[in-house]
């Protein structure tokens, strides 16, 4: 568990981060929004003391991390960063080693790590562990940027815009994986983005700044439904917060017993998945099945369009 | 031209000299290419090669080390044969600077006829001069410089255009070291004038060449030990940046003998009131007023190039490393100084390169070195004399700037 109490960093008098204080759950993804200049990745930056505060304190697990030499707090912490920050003097293999040789792990460990990371990354040891970051493609760097920042098995990752530079299909994927191996490690994960999309995409909770404060901190169904300021209600939009509320909830709450005709979707998939399947087609109903491709069910435009407008 | 040159990393693309503009790039149409063209450089070299060889003397020859001097063209100072030869490598040398397409045949060229003429010379001296005869002198004329700096051009021009990799450039320099070596040590030239003077002073040349290198290399390694902190210092205090750097600069703007002489006043009163520092060699005129000012010659492209590497380094690598747990210097040590290393390496090739140049006036107060037998030369006017200063400063100068040119090179070679 992360505790931020009463966090305020001032540059010459003005306050960029204004009296924040938030707890982050244990193997969740926290999301912090913001437009630029909003005092969010300083935010970020005070839990691994990258930036140190003026004022207030970050507690891990109960232990205050001004506590903690600053170079050996960062190596329990992952780190990930908009274009990568690859060093491009160094193989991928020997990227990803980073934290682990300064930690002093023996050779074969670290090798085993690396192999494991790359693999689980999708990309095969054998082809890139001996190239140099300029010979990978802009997403292999970005997941070399990932597995180098979960090299040493953090139990919490921060994130500054890691995504920021990809285009938005190889983007999507990226997403995906890094919900996928957070589900299976279970790391905490602080991540900052300015696209309110990603933050409904990815996070657990989502924490608003604006101006150096905490404008809201809340589930992202709470946030779309009940934006808590002016800025809030802006930052999501008005055009397709429907959209994005159904995006939110997987397709398996909503099935109910019957059949219908046609290509069937899987309950994994969201209600706004199954909205664009169901307009598209021309159907009031689809079949819905398993990940495996059990039927379960159908899915009908009526409930649909009964959960789409703003909860209660 | 035949191929285009592969792009290498870091570097800009390699073309040759004769590509920038020129014929080609007037007569070439698209889907059409002249078959016969003419190298526009190439033109240069084929008429400075026929000057050197129709208008200008080989050689010239004196009765004795400093009476005016008597001019002889090729079939004057050559046996037939040998002039014949010589004659027949500048005009092949000629045609193919004009009309040779291939970028290989063009270096094998340039490099044939560049070992004839200096073969060619050696045995122009033996020719011209009396068996036995010891007052004579026979020196290279005009038409043999005006050869060696057309063929020089035509094979810099040739190597660029292949592109050569930094192994195969350090090679190239072994090989011509290991030539002319060879060619000294059998006694081809030893009647050339240049080396009647080296042999009356073998043991003097010898001693002033260790000075010289001492005086290039001793300030150059202080620099590196001195202007390396300096310049990371003054990367990582803003506020001492400019300062430093303006001071360099201003050094850098004394003329090289006015500083010798400012650092006479100072260095003296050292010697003659620091305990100890006398024996040590400090004293106001020598070694040390030299060294003390090719060392603060060399601090400027030391500590400026250092600030410049360093400030080029990718932000977000150092933020990276911050991030992940190095310490400030693990940082420094592992990620800034390896990634600035290509500049500071040039850096390094800039202070060499000007110090065994610079290294030369040190005679002028008593510093030994190249320059001791330049300054006896202009003084007795004795031309031979301050070719054999001269001569080996250039070649050591342009030797050592293709190493380091190479080195610099291998260093940058793994990044973007």
């Amino acid at each position: 568990m992360i505790e931020i109490e009463r966090l305020t960093k001032r540059y010459g008098g003005i306050a960029v981060v204004d009296d924040v204080s938030m707890t982050i759950e244990p193997g969740t993804i926290t999301v912090i929004v913001g437009t630029s200049g909003s005092g969010k990745s300083t935010l970020m930056r005070m839990v691994n003391r990258l930036v140190e505060p003026s004022q207030g304190c970050v507690r891990i697990d109960g232990q205050d991390t001004a506590t903690i030499a600053p170079h050996e707090l960062r190596r329990r912490i992952g780190y990930a960063i908009q274009n990568h920050g690859l060093f491009p003097h160094r193989t991928v293999a020997q990227n990803i080693a980073t934290v682990p040789t300064l930690l002093g792990w023996d050779r074969a460990r670290i090798a085993d790590r690396v192999s494991a990371l790359l693999s689980l990354f999708q990309l095969d040891p054998a082809l890139f562990a001996a190239r140099y970051p300029h010979e990978l493609s802009g997403g292999q760097q970005q997941r070399v940027g990932v597995a180098r920042a979960l090299a040493a098995e953090p139990k919490l990752l921060l994130m500054d815009e890691p995504f920021g530079a990809l285009d938005p299909i190889i983007r999507a994927k990226a997403q995906d994986d890094l919900k996928t191996i957070q589900r299976r490690f279970g790391t905490t994960i602080l991540m900052v983005t300015h696209d309110m999309e990603e933050a409904i995409a990815l996070g657990d909770r989502i924490a608003v700044m604006d101006k150096g404060k905490l404008e809201q901190y809340a589930t992202p169904a709470t946030i779309l439904a009940t934006p808590a300021t002016r800025f809030v209600d802006d930052l999501l939009g008005t055009g397709d917060r429907a959209f994005r509320y159904l995006s939110l909830t997987a397709v398996a709450a909503f099935v109910e017993t019957g059949s219908a005709e046609g290509k069937p979707i899987s309950q994994e998939r969201t209600l706004r998945d199954a909205l664009a399947e169901l307009l598209w087609s021309r159907r009031s109903a689809l079949p819905v099945v398993t990940a495996q491709g059990d039927p379960v069910g159908r899915l009908t435009l009526d409930t649909l369009v009964r959960c789409a407008g703003r909860p209660q | 031209m035949d191929r285009p040159a592969p792009e290498r990393l870091g570097v800009p693309q390699a073309r040759g000299i004769g590509e920038w503009g020129g014929f080609e790039s007037i007569v070439r149409v698209p889907g059409y290419v002249m078959a016969r063209q003419i190298d526009r450089l190439g033109i240069v070299i084929a008429a400075l090669l026929a000057v050197a060889a129709t208008a200008t003397p080989l050689a010239v020859f004196r009765a004795n080390r400093i009476v005016a001097g008597q001019v002889r063209s090729i079939f004057e100072s050559l046996p037939l044969a040998a002039a014949l030869g010589l004659s027949a490598a500048l005009l092949v040398a000629a045609l193919v600077a004009m009309w040779g397409r291939s970028d290989r045949l063009r270096l094998a060229v340039a490099v044939m006829a560049l070992l004839v003429l200096i073969i060619a010379i050696g045995v122009a001296a033996g020719h011209l001069a009396p068996p036995g005869n010891r007052w004579v002198r026979v020196s290279p004329g005009a038409g043999f410089w005006i050869a060696v700096f057309a063929l020089g051009i035509f094979f810099a021009d040739s190597s660029v255009r292949l592109a050569l990799g930094p192994l195969a450039r350090l090679a190239a320099v072994a090989l011509s070291a290991a030539v002319i070596a060879a060619l000294l040590l059998s006694g081809l030239w030893d009647h050339l004038s240049i080396l009647m003077e080296y042999a009356s002073r073998a043991d003097v040349f010898w001693r002033e060449a260790g000075a010289h290198i001492m005086l290039a290399l001793g300030s150059l390694v202080l620099a590196v030990l001195v202007g390396l902190p300096l310049g990371i210092l003054a990367k990582r205090v803003p506020g001492l940046r400019g300062p430093v750097l303006n001071m360099l600069n201003m050094v850098q703007t004394i003329p090289s003998i006015a500083l010798f002489g400012i650092l006479i006043a100072p260095l003296g009163w050292i010697a003659a009131h620091v305990p100890g520092a006398a024996a040590i060699g400090i004293r106001g005129i020598g070694v040390a007023p030299a060294f003390v000012a090719l060392f603060l010659y060399s601090l400027l492209p030391m500590v400026a190039n250092t600030v410049v590497g360093l400030s080029h380094v990718p932000r977000e690598a150092v933020d990276a490393a911050r991030g992940m747990g190095m310490t400030g210097r693990q940082r420094l040590l592992r990620v800034e100084l390896p990634l600035a290393l290509p500049v500071i390496l040039a850096g390094v090739r800039i202070v060499l390169v000007q110090n065994i140049g610079l290294a030369t006036i040190a005679a002028l107060i008593g510093g030994g070195g190249f320059g001791v037998f330049v300054f006896q030369g202009v003084g007795q006017t004795a031309s031979d004399l301050i070719l054999l200063g001269a001569v080996p400063t250039v070649a050591l100068a342009f030797a050592s700037a293709v190493v380091l040119d190479a080195v610099t090179e291998l260093s940058s070679r793994v990044r973007t």
